[in-house]
């Protein structure tokens, strides 16, 4: 196995652009991370219920849920988190409101508080997930060895997670500005490592680009980008720079063809093979030249087959196993 | 069971639909769908608007976007009698505009000026949604305009169905209780609420201006009382440009690619739209695996592919051909189950089905083939 990518990171924070199969991915993450007898939580914070549907179970309410046995022993759990239910936390933890907070949730007003102020809704989310990482440093019971965030895509994900220039605005002092900075001591560390899902096609990978420098700028710490949904190169490089100037041997695929005892309709499949093969070495070599933009970001690229039979459970245990021989640790 | 195939030509066609809208989850290519069609319509003989939220850079420079000036640029056609205008929604000016329009200059400053005008004018969640109906209100408004049909594309969400909710809730949320509450507080807060009431009330500001700062509850009263005086009912205005879109020239394309994830959004799409009624189009499925011909199964291609890489004397291309071949039915297999899928749920929604294309459209030569590929409806 390859030496690990990401030692002493607790947080590890999962973006990419819509399409890119960015949960299944955090999924499979958060599987890598717990093998052979880790603890993992996994957490989603955009109400979409997604992580439910990746491994196949019940709506997850707020609450810490065993969802699936990692690879060679582990726990991976899971939680979505809603930000009604973190703002009562947090006015718990901080306030002990506990049941004004339940009054106000009733009356709706804490909906209208965190729309009114939509960087107070991220703070609270990013909050939920440092507080979940600051449990392995003061020993709680409860603590997990990593936390995987299955965050905003690509597009919002320096915002959501710049917490204190969100809030700057909000408050200059007080509680929740305290909080913001409780909060940005964990992300901008080298605790916590932001991650893109993207595939090789020219739009999510400019996406991604952008992504990193957006990040970079904004001083959080970017982990590695995670190609998804990869297919494997078919043909040799030869093979390709025949099929792509159309000097594939005509000939000698019609003979094997009647060798392989296909002896019907022979040069209407000789002509759809070598279409194909043109297809296919068209867009490996569109392929290669996106994969060359990502390595010029000087990050480590982690790549995922794609997988024809969709995705269930064993299909993340591929995944995830793809991940860890890739050092994702 | 076999789909009822979708002909968008017909719609296009059709000089009494004034508005089309492309709907879909993130990432299945709404942009382009709705950039291709555009063209198609005004390359037959429609004068055409197309509306788009956010397209990639290639694709906006392909349509002559580079200009961000929030009104429609007229993009040259060269073949047919029809003409194309093209936009990007800005939405923060969408917004400062209705503000300007609205209001008299001096309190239109004030308003603009308002900390958290600006904050909901440019990050609140919805305001494009917002926005998009509200300039697809403008343009379907505006007299004398060059067109006669809009195409729009929808804000890249996280739920389709965002667009047709984001608009009622921001109009909800500045017409509603609290906000209006938190303007009068001189009327006693939450008088004619109950007592309760006007109890939780008393802790929902106090706890509310511990962790905001009273500085935003503050702007936020400002700038609700500034907006209501001068224009009434954000609301009123998210209901017309609804109902505009209930009205039986207006047809709703949804988009989709052939993954399960973007296939249950499309149902969940198409349902709403039924109960809103709310006249579907079809179902656009793009990215498709094509395959040329059916030649054989995939199981023989493998079994094939198989002897010829392990014989005696092997034939290691036709081998790797083969595999290849086999690979690219299995995935049409998959993807034809995630399709039928969806035609078992809504049996009557007319399909039409465009391939995988190699690259991303960069130019207007490309539009046209993505167009031509929409209209034939089927994997070439």
């Amino acid at each position: 196995m390859t030496e690990a990518l990401w030692p002493g990171v607790a947080l590890h924070v999962v973006s990419g652009k819509g399409g890119t199969g960015k949960t299944t991915v955090a999924a499979a993450l958060a599987m890598a991370l717990a093998r052979d007898g880790g603890r993992t939580l996994l957490m989603e914070v955009e109400g979409r219920q997604g992580i439910a549907q990746v491994f196949d179970v019940p709506p997850l309410p707020y609450e810490e849920r065993q969802v699936a046995v990692a690879p060679g022993g582990g726990e991976v759990w899971a939680l979505a988190v809603d930000p009604e239910d973190a703002l009562l936390d947090y006015l718990e933890i901080f306030y002990n409101l506990r049941r004004a907070g339940s009054a106000l949730r009733r009356m709706g007003a804490v909906d209208f508080a965190t729309t009114i102020a939509p960087g107070l809704r991220d703070v609270l989310l990013t909050g939920k997930a440092c507080e979940v990482v600051r449990r392995a440093e003061k020993q709680e019971p409860n603590a997990y060895d990593a936390v995987v965030l299955d965050a905003p895509p690509t597009g919002r994900i320096a915002r959501f997670l710049n917490v204190n220039s969100e809030v700057s605005g909000l408050a200059k002092v007080g509680p929740i500005r305290n909080h913001a900075d409780l909060v940005m001591s964990v992300i901008a560390s080298p605790r916590t490592a932001v991650h893109l899902v993207t595939l090789l096609e020219e739009m999510p990978i400019q996406e991604t680009i952008d992504g990193v420098e957006e990040l970079r700028e904004a001083n959080l710490p970017v982990g590695g980008v995670i190609v998804n949904m990869t297919r494997p190169p078919l043909l040799t490089h030869d093979e390709m720079n025949m099929a792509t100037t159309a000097s594939l041997p005509v000939k000698q695929i019609e003979e094997a063809l009647v060798k392989a005892g296909l002896t019907s309709e022979v040069p209407a499949i000789t002509q759809t093979l070598i279409r194909e093969g043109l297809d296919h070495s068209q867009r490996v070599q569109l392929e290669e030249r996106e994969l060359e933009r990502l390595n010029e970001l000087d990050l480590p690229v982690l790549q995922l087959p794609y997988l024809t039979g969709g995705i269930d459970l064993s299909s993340l245990y591929e995944l995830a196993g793809a991940l860890s021989e890739q050092g994702a640790r | 069971m076999e789909p009822a195939s979708l002909h968008v030509d017909d719609i296009i066609d059709d000089s009494s639909i004034s508005i089309i809208v492309c709907t879909g989850a993130g990432g299945v290519g709404k942009t382009t769908t709705a950039a291709a069609l555009a063209l198609r319509a005004a390359e037959r003989g429609r004068n055409v608007c197309v509306l788009t939220i956010d397209p990639a850079r290639r694709l906006a420079q392909a349509m002559g976007l580079t200009e961000l000036d929030n009104t429609p640029r007229e993009v040259v056609v060269e073949n047919g009698s029809g003409s194309l205008h093209a936009m990007m929604l800005d939405m923060k000016r969408t917004f400062d505009e209705v503000v300007e329009a609205h209001a008299d200059p001096d309190r239109a400053a004030q308003i603009l000026e308002n900390p958290f005008y600006q904050a909901l004018s440019s990050s609140f969640a919805g305001t494009q949604e917002y926005m998009a109906m509200e300039k697809l209100g403008q343009l379907h408004a505006q007299e004398d305009a060059p067109w006669d049909l809009i195409i729009v594309d929808t804000p890249p969400s996280r739920s389709a169905l965002d667009f047709l909710d984001a608009p009622a809730r921001l109009g909800s949320f500045l017409d509603g209780r609290f906000i209006r509450i938190l303007t009068a507080p001189a009327r006693g807060a939450g008088r004619g609420l109950g007592r309760l009431a006007a109890a939780g009330f008393g802790i929902f500001t106090g706890v509310l201006g511990k962790i905001l700062g009273a500085q935003v509850l503050a702007d936020v009263g400002t700038f609700v009382a500034a907006i209501d005086t001068t224009f009434g009912g954000f609301r009123e205005r998210a209901d017309k440009t609804f109902a505009l879109l209930q009205e039986d020239n207006t047809r709703f394309l949804v988009i989709a690619a052939p993954e399960p994830d973007a296939m249950r959004e499309a149902s969940y799409f198409v349902d709403r739209l039924r109960s809103e009624n709310m006249p579907l189009g079809g179902l656009i499925v793009n990215r498709v695996q094509s395959v040329d011909r059916e030649l054989m199964s995939a199981e023989t291609a493998a079994a094939a592919a198989q002897r010829l890489a392990t014989g005696t004397d092997p034939e290691p291309l036709t081998a790797r051909l083969l595999r290849l071949h086999a690979d690219r039915l299995r995935i049409r297999e998959r993807q034809h189950h995630v399709t039928e899928s969806f035609t078992g749920a809504h049996p009557g929604v007319p399909i039409a089905q465009v391939p995988a294309l190699a690259e991303d459209v960069h130019d207007l030569d490309g539009l046209e083939q993505v167009g031509e590929l929409l209209a034939l409806g089927r994997p070439v």
